[in-house]
């Protein structure tokens, strides 16, 4: 890197150039989500996320209030409607101009009257009050319509979290979604690590006949797709009573994840100094105590990468649930599956999809980001030779 | 009862078997089975360490057993039967095989695939490798890292979602909110388009979903490549005058040529699974099923298990050459 950074200042303007490029890349696709899960949904269709961190210009058709309920009789013959368009709106913003017609957008300023013909007049001032002023028959039936261009400030809500996570009503919700899936992840992360650990010791430092060909078969089995799993093992799971539950999803997740486990880990174990263990035996230590006193709290880092992986991966999941899972009633659906669920029924409602979509995605981000030292040692270990 | 409560009992129960059986059956091998105490202390204790390899081994023996290696024979049989009526299979030889390669959806199915296997690890590893050459040197090349690092903690459903925001399309006169859409307008497209709908080309739109994640695994392995590289051999190099792009492509790629390959290997094998993408965006409408997919479907949909089991054999026999390789390196290397 040195020859290409070169101090030459043009060459490293342009290296900085192409990373950013690369990140904003990589990074606009979630902001975008991620902001879209902030805005109402008329919001969303209105203008892309993009535009929603600037002020927004925007053109509101608004009424004014019936004149037949509101008006006021000035005498000979004329009337009037008084009143604050943007009464109940919530709107806070600036305007910049006005019009009766979608003919000739903004033709007038704030604070100017249009002349509407006959004596017909409406003024209409920037803080939204306005006058409509003219003849009985003017001043009734269907009230007068504004097209008024204003500047909105950027607004966010969390109104969309507070529907799909906490709305008793709402029956897409994710809540429910939420703690099934957190009921597939978390037996499924601990019982392999606990499996594959013991495995994984006996493969690093204990020695018997057909070790080699034993870790040669997991190195194999690392790569068969689950897909040939799904049949033969739904069979067996309904032959022996299990079916379609948390049971079921627990023990194919443990036996999917076990080969990158115990090959993660045993490749950690046989890197620990020989030393200390044979120092250990020496001193009269069982298999068992130096497993769970020496080796088990030096391999940590190994085990934090693997339930890292076997978390990200089961939270992730979609074809294990649906094959092992869940079942017609639904009770059980996982995150994953409502999404898609969702994107079938809901599929214009941008901001329920892309807030369900957060929620799932949060608790993964989470765990990488406060974890990533451990991920990236993890692949390293498995990867690297 | 309250599936959290449920999970939480599983969980003790599930640890604690464990770590029971563990202990207990250790226990049980020295102060039961083979006491190192009496006339036979000696051949008592080579006994028990003959046994104890495999009580440690057993419980995930049985669960790679049952789980991985059972499947894979069960489902090489079942390609090879017919399910009637009642539970019973009839023997059809190649049949399901013969088939499947009949019809269209699998041809389309295959041809996918080898464009998603030709493209994606090509793509991902050249995008990691730019990545992790060009963040290498840079201050804040460890954020741009972890940004680019960051979609591979994301599902694949949520991934779906989010490129499905991208791809939007909407009316042409009302303001686009995809934006791909947006800027193929901008710099002069003539209407929105459907992205997703047009037939071939959508491949290359769903396959930049996997690309997105699959380019920082690359990246991270690849940058701790790079920087095993001895600083001698590219010193040495930019003393005789190589210009960068020569450093890069004669003194870097080969000396880590062999984790290229890994790396490679390692998304080809993610690619050949993919299912999620193709499932959650279009499941395989417009030209853009794939094989896993397709293999759903027979079993799920058709609920024809011979020619589901049939084609993901064929899965199989594309993971396969895969497989025979990592297995050779890895004893190569126990060696």
């Amino acid at each position: 890197m040195d020859a290409i950074a070169g101090r030459k200042p043009a060459v490293v303007w342009l290296l900085n150039i192409s990373v950013v490029a690369l990140v904003i890349l990589w990074l606009f696709p979630t902001l975008g989500l991620f902001i879209s899960s902030f805005r109402t949904g008329d919001q969303i269709t209105a203008s892309g996320w993009w535009s929603s961190l600037f002020p927004a210009e925007q053109t509101l058709q608004i009424r004014a209030a019936d004149p037949d309920d509101n008006r006021v009789d000035l005498g000979n013959g004329r009337f009037m409607v008084e009143g604050n368009i943007f009464d109940g709106t919530g709107f806070e913003g600036e305007m910049n101009a006005w019009a009766t017609s979608s003919r000739n957008l903004g033709a007038f300023a704030p604070g100017e009257t249009n002349d509407l013909g006959d004596g017909e007049t409406f003024t209409l001032n920037a803080d939204g009050t306005y006058v409509w002023e003219g003849d009985d028959d003017q001043i009734s039936g269907r009230a007068q319509r504004l097209f008024i261009e204003v500047v909105s400030p950027p607004e966010f809500t969390t109104a969309n979290y507070g529907f799909v996570l906490f709305d008793e009503d709402n029956s897409e919700g994710m809540a429910k979604a939420f703690f099934n899936t957190l009921t597939v992840v978390i037996p499924a992360t601990i019982i392999p690590i606990l499996i594959a650990a013991f495995a994984a010791y006996a493969l690093a430092w204990m020695d018997f006949p057909g070790r080699a060909i034993l870790i040669a078969v997991i190195v194999g089995l690392l790569v068969v797709p689950l897909q040939l799993a799904l049949i033969p093992l739904l069979t067996l799971h309904n032959a022996v009573g299990i079916g379609k539950g948390y049971l079921g999803v627990w023990l194919a997740h443990t036996g999917f994840g076990l080969p990158l486990a115990i090959y993660l880990l045993r490749n950690y174990m046989v890197g620990l100094p020989r030393d200390i263990i044979e120092n250990a035996k020496v001193d009269g230590a069982t298999d068992f105590q130096i497993f769970t006193k020496i080796i088990l709290p030096l391999s940590f880092p190994a085990l934090a990468s693997f339930a890292i992986f076997q978390f990200l991966w089961t939270w992730n999941d979609l074809l294990v649930a649906l094959v092992f899972l869940i079942d017609a009633s639904g009770q059980t659906t996982v995150m994953t599956k409502q999404i898609v669920e969702l994107l079938g029924t809901r599929g214009g409602d941008w901001e329920i999809l892309a807030t369900s979509a957060f929620v799932s995605i949060a608790v993964p981000l989470g765990v990488f980001f406060a974890m990533q030292k451990y991920l990236v040692r993890g692949l390293l270990a498995g990867s690297v030779k | 009862m309250n599936p959290a409560l449920q999970g939480l009992i599983t969980i003790i129960i599930g640890v604690g078997g464990c770590v029971g059986y563990f202990y207990g059956a250790n226990l049980f091998l020295d102060k039961v089975l083979f006491r190192p105490t009496g006339p036979n202390a000696g051949r008592n204790i080579n006994r028990a360490n003959q046994i104890r390899p495999w009580l440690f081994l057993m419980p995930a023996l049985l669960a790679l057993g049952i789980y991985l290696a059972y499947p894979v024979f069960a489902t090489l049989r079942l390609s090879f039967l017919e399910r009637l009526p009642g539970n019973e299979y009839a023997f059809v030889g190649f049949e399901n095989y013969t088939k499947m390669f009949a019809e269209p959806k699998f041809m389309e199915a295959l041809r996918n695939n080898v464009l998603w296997l030709v493209i994606v690890p090509a793509a991902a590893t050249g995008f990691g490798l730019l990545a992790a050459q060009l963040t290498d040197r840079l201050a804040w090349g460890n954020i741009a890292k972890s940004i680019i690092f960051m979609p591979m903690a994301i599902s694949f459903v949520g991934a779906a979602v989010i490129f499905k925001l991208i791809y939007e399309a909407r009316p042409e006169d009302v303001a686009q909110i995809g934006i791909l859409n947006h800027l193929y307008l901008l710099f002069g497209g003539a209407e929105p388009q459907q992205w997703l709908q047009i037939p071939f080309w959508n491949n290359f739109f769903l396959m930049a979903v996997l690309i997105w994640i699959q380019t920082g695994f690359a990246m991270v392995i690849l940058s701790a490549a790079l920087r095993g590289i001895p600083e001698e051999t590219v010193e040495a190099a930019i003393i005789d005058g190589a210009n960068p792009f020569q450093i890069f492509f004669k003194i870097k790629i080969p000396q880590i040529m062999s984790t290229i390959v890994v790396v490679w290997t390692t998304i080809t094998i993610a690619t050949l699974k993919v299912f999620d993408i193709v499932f959650a965006m279009t499941n395989g409408q417009w030209e853009t099923q794939v094989m896993a997919n397709y293999m759903y479907d027979k079993l799920f949909r058709a609920n024809d298990w011979g020619m589901g089991s049939a084609s993901a054999m064929i899965i199989m026999l594309m993971v396969t050459p895969i497989l025979v390789w990592n297995v050779y390196n890895a004893r190569k290397e126990m060696q």
